[in-house]
């Protein structure tokens, strides 16, 4: 296969199929763990690899799997990784995996792990699956990192827990009319509301290609 | 094991508080594709709220018995082997059980009841890989219910992602005649929409009503 379909492979799902912005798959997670930004670091990654890998597996056996016990095979392959994931997690950055608690779990029935699966995984050689599942990750990646860093600095004055909004801008009780923190964004709707305007973002900029 | 120290009274708390105020849709986020997906007519965000709701509840009790009886740290002791710890096949174990409990029920349906089959038959499927039905599961194994909490946990589950998605469906409906921003139509006013309902969801937080 030539170096350009592979680029193709690579570069669609990053931009004009994104999987969030465009074909609005995975929400869930990208909600819940954008709080700040190292969980959305590490969500970002660990979904990546898995998308990755069960991407390439799914499609090494493509040929030999039943019709009928696809998605359950399907499954298998992705949990397998998700467990490898959850066990790494424990072992290494314990403190991470309490903060994500069930949402690593749930990256097996994230949409776009099994959406690659089913779209593309299964129809295409094993190396283009893998690139294809990469980048679908590392598209969902970049924006549950945006999202993280607003709500990160809007919600706590920090980026990577290091403070950015200096101390002596906020409110005291001497001075009540400085800076505060907006206390929506560690939120849940914070999250809608972001979503929903980098969606419209998306759309304007496509739009106008 | 199956009440702990849950009264009839606590038992209808913590249906409430996972109805409403810690609601798996709004609250906890879970399901969000489902949701987004079809949500755009009361029928089909009806049907498929009816088939969820059945899946959590039956799907969390069988995972419930798995827990408790196979993955658990301790679980295997009814064997004799109290020193096994199965956990780390725990998350394989629940999604196998969900998704051969939906293959299950995908059968039956079509066997006794063509009529419910046809309306439901595009969504069951989809089912299995609905976050809500996982995530029910392990929120449950992690605060570590008793039987009859966790049954009522995961019941009040499904009802509030049944409730959640037809309440989006019907605003929907009503919003094909507003004048949107061209951006934002389709999925980016759904968005800012499912975040003022949020917002109202928030206005219940604070309340505990599911402790014994």
């Amino acid at each position: 296969m030539s170096k350009q379909i592979l680029k193709t492979y690579f570069l669609d799902p990053l931009w004009k199929n994104n999987q969030i912005l465009v074909a609005v798959l995975g929400i869930c997670s990208a909600l819940a763990v954008t709080v700040t930004v190292p969980v959305a670091l590490t969500m970002a990654l660990s979904v990546s690899f898995v998308t990755a890998f069960s991407s390439f597996f799914v499609s090494l056996i493509r040929k030999k799997t039943p019709e009928s016990v696809r998605m359950i095979a399907q499954l298998a392959i992705i949990s397998v990784f998700v467990i490898t994931v959850d066990q790494f997690l424990r072992a290494y950055f314990f403190e991470m995996s309490k903060t994500l608690s069930v949402f690593v779990g749930l990256i097996i029935t994230n949409c776009i792990v099994m959406g690659r699966a089913e779209s593309m995984a299964k129809n295409v050689p094993p190396i283009p699956a893998f690139l294809d599942g990469l980048s679908a990750g590392l598209g969902y990646g970049y924006v549950l990192l945006i999202i993280g860093a607003l709500r990160e600095i809007f919600g706590f004055g920090t980026f990577f827990n290091i403070r950015i909004i200096p101390d002596s801008w906020y409110a005291t009780f001497s001075h009540p009319d400085r800076y505060v923190n907006i206390g929506l964004m560690p939120l849940a709707p914070a999250a809608f509301f972001l979503l929903g305007m980098l969606v419209w973002i998306a759309n304007y900029i496509s739009n106008r290609e | 094991m199956w009440m702990v120290q849950y009264t009839i009274t606590s038992l209808l708390g913590l249906f409430i508080q996972s109805i409403f105020v810690q609601n798996i849709l709004l609250f906890n986020f879970l399901g969000m594709c489902s949701y987004l997906a079809c949500s755009n007519k009361i029928k089909t965000a009806n049907g498929l709220g009816v088939a969820v709701t059945l899946v959590i509840t039956i799907g969390g009790i069988l995972n419930w018995f798995v827990h408790n009886f196979i993955t658990g740290p301790g679980a295997l002791s009814w064997l004799g082997l109290e020193t096994v710890n199965l956990s780390f096949l725990e998350l394989i174990i629940f999604i196998s059980v969900i998704a051969g409990f939906v293959q299950i029920l995908e059968i039956v349906i079509d066997k006794f009841s063509p009529t419910l089959y046809a309306a439901l038959g595009v969504y069951l499927p989809l089912i299995t890989v609905n976050c809500a039905i996982l995530g029910a599961c392990l929120f449950a194994t992690a605060r570590e219910y008793a039987f009859f909490p966790n049954l009522v946990y995961v019941l009040g589950a499904g009802l509030g992602w049944w409730l959640a998605i037809v309440l989006m469906a019907s605003i929907r409906e009503k919003l094909t005649y507003s004048n949107i921003p061209k951006g934002l139509k389709g999925m980016g006013i759904v968005f800012i929409m499912t975040g003022l309902i949020a917002m109202t969801f928030m206005a219940l937080t604070g309340i505990n009503l599911d402790r014994p």
